[in-house]
């Protein structure tokens, strides 16, 4: 390894951590080494499960009352911290070492202003006195870029957005200048514009501050973003380390290489470069292989070279700065050769739309009963989840709704469903209007040809029911079959159909993993040969690996069976990758529409051009332009006058934006842009995406205009 | 999708109910509390399925009266293990015996008030809107009322019966189950698999019934459990006021009534009802808290 100047700010040394339960002990992290300098950030990267998150609660020795240290040293500035008092650590924690978690709301107390929970962490730490302690607090608000730190420091928690309390948490974990920060997915529980603005605030913080930093992620395009190391884990052990950069572009472990296979990367294509699945499951901690922990899934595993012995880090040679690998045969794999058969799909030719929908408007009355509303005769409110959404899908065709949350997707899968009714317009569903009848009323065959599948794995299946019956009931309910045997025989085909073994049919939904549930899911919506299926965030809450693998069954069900796709997703570099046309939400409104290539392509709407922005990008050979919004989504019950984006547009023009709805640009046949802004503006505006060369400085057109973005995104 | 027509993996055969049921049962070993209570509960139930055979006396034959425990029927040779009451009769035998009524009316009268409560809280918690504002408002009326005074009332206007004193349990009961399933509903109907019920237009009976209520059963075993608890101190209290089912049939709170006024110099014939009670309250408590720690683990 070469030498850095800095003293490490965290030195981990042959960490070994076990969890000892009722079936005995359980080692969840195995021999794992971790450097870290001062103003560095390191990347630990993995899917759940993996051990990352026990290595974090390690360094801050919060493993739980069942969970221990049993083997090598943690040093934290020379100090090893593996034997420290309750006293010692309470000194340590929140001082020296800083932790950020996913769930802003839960880690700020409700009951107290945020002034107050700030000021407590020099008050306790440093003992200072209360004007210093507010004035600190108010400034490290202001660093963390709030805005208007005062109303912050006497606002409650509920009061000020998630985005801004995670700011807010980053601003108590930064007041005792911590020398180590750990972020446990600070961004995963807020919206992709949101994120992108924390994103920004985490990469300078470690140049400002001086901290370093141990980054856990499960996205490799935040790390990317972030950090200037990485370290990519798997069942519990290290397997590849090195600069973002090395890794990136040489990665020479087959896992590594599979999560990049796995993820739709701009190069990915549905149709000629499919995403590529890593093969089985991760084990189980008791159950890990002899050998190499990947090598049951890996396709270079040779027995006698990667087992029985367990497989040391080793050097790669001819790097400039350490780079290692956990492989046995790094240097004998052809690292360029193409993952997986190359399987070529020809694109689909869509046929008659399906779906149209038209001026629909999705309306909530809310009453406030109270005098004064009463008096002034403002009784009743709308909250207006639809507005005029006008679009159509065809046969065969995968249409995504992109928006963040709040945007009014779900409202409108609901009135498709029939589980809402519309306020006005029309929705045609295969020539029949559907958008006033609920689903109760709707003729068997409609309900059986509009399914859909649901976001959240652990939520989607019955618990108390096996999956064979719940799989059967939906081929009884829509009368595919009546026969027992007939149905048994159906869901035994479904089963086959989302490559499930057979003798899943008497299981129970908590013996499945995720991954498996989601394909249940996928079988059911699927039982009664639909015409349409929405899926509505189908892959989000799996894990990357199992995210290609349930995106490649769906599209090959849909390909195969001719199926309408309606895709709801906040995931834009997903949508890229499988959908054929994007609909834009924001606010309940469609802000643009087209082609896939069309909506990624300039002229943008700039509401889109700022999510394209946001989507972080794990491939170095990729840069984009950074812009940032500003301010909060509005809220439904009062959105704008205007055009709904106005409120943090980066490109808005003036006062006409904020009083007259904006009228739609027609750019061609498919593609339309609702914006002020005319369309030849929009049109001269530089592509948010654009290639680097390999030495990492920015090329291209793109170089000029990454400053123009941003000075607009201010 | 190429749909393979030979006979592919064996299916497993399917775990019978039994089978299943005995699975849960051997899951109660794991914890010692639950296993103690389950113990004392099982114990009552053999005593009072068994009664015939194991009572040493009948219970509502007059023998010798102010017996302490352990003395010896002259004309039987047999003892009368906890003494007699002071009309003759041994008290070990009306305990056993008493435990029937206990044990009949008791699961009886939960299981009713069970079966009412569970149907409102589902339309309550499914419905919402005029359902909840209806079914809340009439159970919060009945809650509001002092219990006892509504028992006195009840069985003192409609008489001593059986039937009564499980109407007047389930009239007082059944508010309260209404508010736990009412709130396991509100939050198990807004999971995707409730919805994707809705969206394959299933009726809101098959939903309630099929899709939420089995989700819902955890809570609701602990807590029929621990109602079975207070239902038995309730009708213990009934029988001490004497409002409990007629005689001269054996019940563990009459038997306290009868005899409560020689509680002084025969304590013996107060303390063992009593101890029946609470040994049986107690027992269903603890098999309550055990399956608690089970169902947390799961």
């Amino acid at each position: 390894m070469t030498e850095d100047a800095r003293p490490p700010v965290l030195e981990i040394e042959n960490l070994c951590i076990s969890y000892f339960t009722r079936a005995g002990e359980i080692p969840a992290v195995k021999d794992f080494n971790l450097t870290v300098h001062a103003g560095e950030s390191v990347g630990l990267v993995g899917e759940s499960g993996c051990g990352k998150s026990t290595v974090a609660m390690a360094i801050m020795r919060y493993l739980g009352s069942n969970g221990g240290i049993v083997g090598g040293s943690i040093k934290f500035k020379g100090r090893d911290i593996t034997h420290l008092s309750d006293e010692e650590l309470r000194r340590m924690r929140g001082s020296e070492v800083a932790m950020i978690y996913q769930e802003p709301m839960a880690a700020l107390n409700p009951a107290l202003t945020i002034g107050a929970q700030l000021m407590e962490v020099p008050l306790i730490h440093e003992a200072v006195s209360e004007q210093e302690a507010y004035d600190r607090s108010r400034q490290m608000l202001a660093d963390v870029k709030l805005p208007d730190p005062d109303r912050v420091m006497a606002a409650y928690p509920h009061q000020i957005s998630g985005g801004q309390q995670q700011r807010v948490v980053i601003a108590m974990a930064l007041l005792s200048k911590p020398a180590l920060l750990l972020l446990d997915e600070p961004t995963t529980a807020l919206d992709v514009t949101v994120e992108a603005g924390i994103i920004e605030l985490i990469a300078e913080i470690a140049g400002k501050f001086g901290t370093a930093q141990v980054f856990i992620s499960h996205n490799l395009g935040l790390v990317r973003e972030t950090c200037d190391r990485i370290c990519v884990m798997y069942s519990g052990e290290a397997v590849e380390t090195g600069t973002i950069g090395d890794v990136f572009t040489r990665m020479r472990h087959p896992y590594t290489r599979g999560l990049f296979g796995a993820i739709p990367l701009p190069s990915a294509n549905k149709n000629d470069r499919p995403l590529v699945a890593i093969p089985g499951q991760l084990p189980l901690p008791h159950q890990r292989p002899e050998g190499c922990n990947f090598g049951p899934r890996c396709e270079y595993f040779r027995d006698g070279v990667c087992g029985p012995n367990a497989i040391e880090m080793r050097d790669v040679p001819g790097e400039k700065s350490p780079h290692q690998t956990r492989c046995a045969r790094f240097e004998e794999i052809d690292w360029d050769a193409p993952l997986g058969a190359g399987q070529v799909n020809d694109p689909i030719e869509p046929g008659e739309p399906v779906l149209v929908v038209d001026g629909m408007r999705k309306y909530y009355e809310l009453y406030d009963r109270s005098i004064k509303a009463m008096l002034s005769g403002e009784g009743v409110k709308y909250v207006k989840a639809n507005e005029t959404l006008s679009f159509d899908a065809r046969e065969a065709e995968i249409v995504a709704i992109v928006g963040e949350s709040g945007c009014g997707k779900s409202t409108f899968a609901k009135v498709l469903m029939g589980l809402e009714t519309a306020t006005e317009g029309t929705i045609t569903f295969k020539g029949d209007e559907i958008e006033s009848t609920e689903v109760q009323q709707r003729p068997r065959e409609q309900v059986a040809s509009l399914q859909m599948v649901f976001q959240n794995p652990n939520d989607t299946l019955n618990p108390s029911m096996t999956v064979g019956g719940q799989i059967g009931r939906v081929i009884r309910k829509f009368g595919v079959e009546t026969d027992p045997d007939k149905v048994h025989e159906r869901v035994m085909r479904l089963l086959d159909m989302v490559k499930l073994p057979r003798d899943f049919y008497f299981r129970r939904p908590r013996q499945l993993s995720g991954g498996q549930k989601q394909r249940v899911g996928v079988a059911r919506a699927f039982a009664g040969n639909p015409a349409m299926v929405i899926a509505d965030e189908p892959v989000s809450a799996l894990d990357v690996s199992v995210q290609a693998a349930v995106t490649e069954l769906l599209m090959e069900i849909q390909r195969e069976h001719g199926t309408t796709l309606l895709f709801i997703s906040h995931d834009l570099s997903v949508v890229r990758y499988l959908a054929d046309r994007i609909v834009v939400m924001y606010l309940g409104q469609i802000m643009e529409q087209g082609t896939t290539e069309e909506v990624f392509a300039p002229p943008y709407h700039p509401y889109t051009e700022a999510l394209l922005s946001a989507v972080p990008i794990a491939d170095t050979s990729v840069d984009k332009r950074k812009i940032v919004l500003e301010g909060n989504l509005p809220s439904v019950l009062n959105p704008p006058k205007g055009c709904p984006f106005e409120t943090r547009c980066p490109r808005k023009l003036g006062a006409i934006c904020e009083t007259e709805r904006p009228p739609v640009l027609v750019d061609s046949d498919t593609h339309r842009i609702a914006c002020h802004i005319p369309l030849e503006s929009l049109q001269a505006v530089e592509p948010v995406f654009f290639s680097v060369a390999e030495t990492g400085s920015p090329a291209g057109p793109g170089a000029g205009s990454a400053t123009t973005g941003s000075a607009a995104g201010e | 999708m190429v749909a393979s027509t030979e006979a592919a993996v064996p299916l497993p055969r399917r775990q019978s109910a039994l089978a299943r049921f005995l699975k849960s049962v051997a899951l109660l070993r794991e914890s010692p509390v639950g296993m103690v209570g389950a113990g004392i509960v099982i114990a009552w139930a053999l005593a009072a399925i068994l009664a015939p055979l194991i009572s040493p006396f009948d219970p509502n034959s007059t023998i010798l009266p102010f017996q302490k425990p352990g003395a010896i029927d002259p004309t039987t040779g047999k003892v009368f293990w906890l003494g007699t009451d002071k009309i003759g009769r041994d008290i070990l035998s009306r305990i056993i015996y008493g435990g029937r009524r206990v044990l009949i009316y008791g699961p009886i009268a939960t299981a009713c008030a069970y079966a009412v409560g569970i149907v409102m809280g589902l339309a309550a918690g499914y419905f919402r809107g005029w359902w909840d504002s209806i079914l809340s408002r009439v159970s919060d009326i009945v809650l509001s009322f002092p219990i006892f005074v509504l028992y006195v009332i009840v069985i003192s206007t409609f008489g001593a019966s059986g039937l009564n004193i499980v109407l007047a349990i389930i009239f007082a009961s059944a508010p309260g189950i209404m508010r736990i399933v009412r709130g396991l509903t509100l939050d198990l109907r807004n999971r995707d698999y409730v919805a994707a019920a809705q969206t394959r237009g299933e009726s809101p009976l098959y939903i309630m019934f099929v899709e939420i209520l089995p989700n819902a059963r955890g809570p609701l075993i602990v807590d029929a459990c621990l109602r079975l608890g207070y239902v038995t101190i309730t009708i213990g209290t009934l029988g001490f006021l004497g409002l409990g089912l007629p005689p001269p049939d054996p019940d563990w709170g009459g038997m306290v009534n009868e005899n409560r006024a020689l509680a002084p110099a025969f304590p013996h014939m107060i303390v063992y009802p009593c101890l029946a009670i609470s040994s049986l309250v107690l027992g269903l408590n603890l098999l309550a808290d055990g399956l608690r720690e089970i169902s947390i683990r799961d």
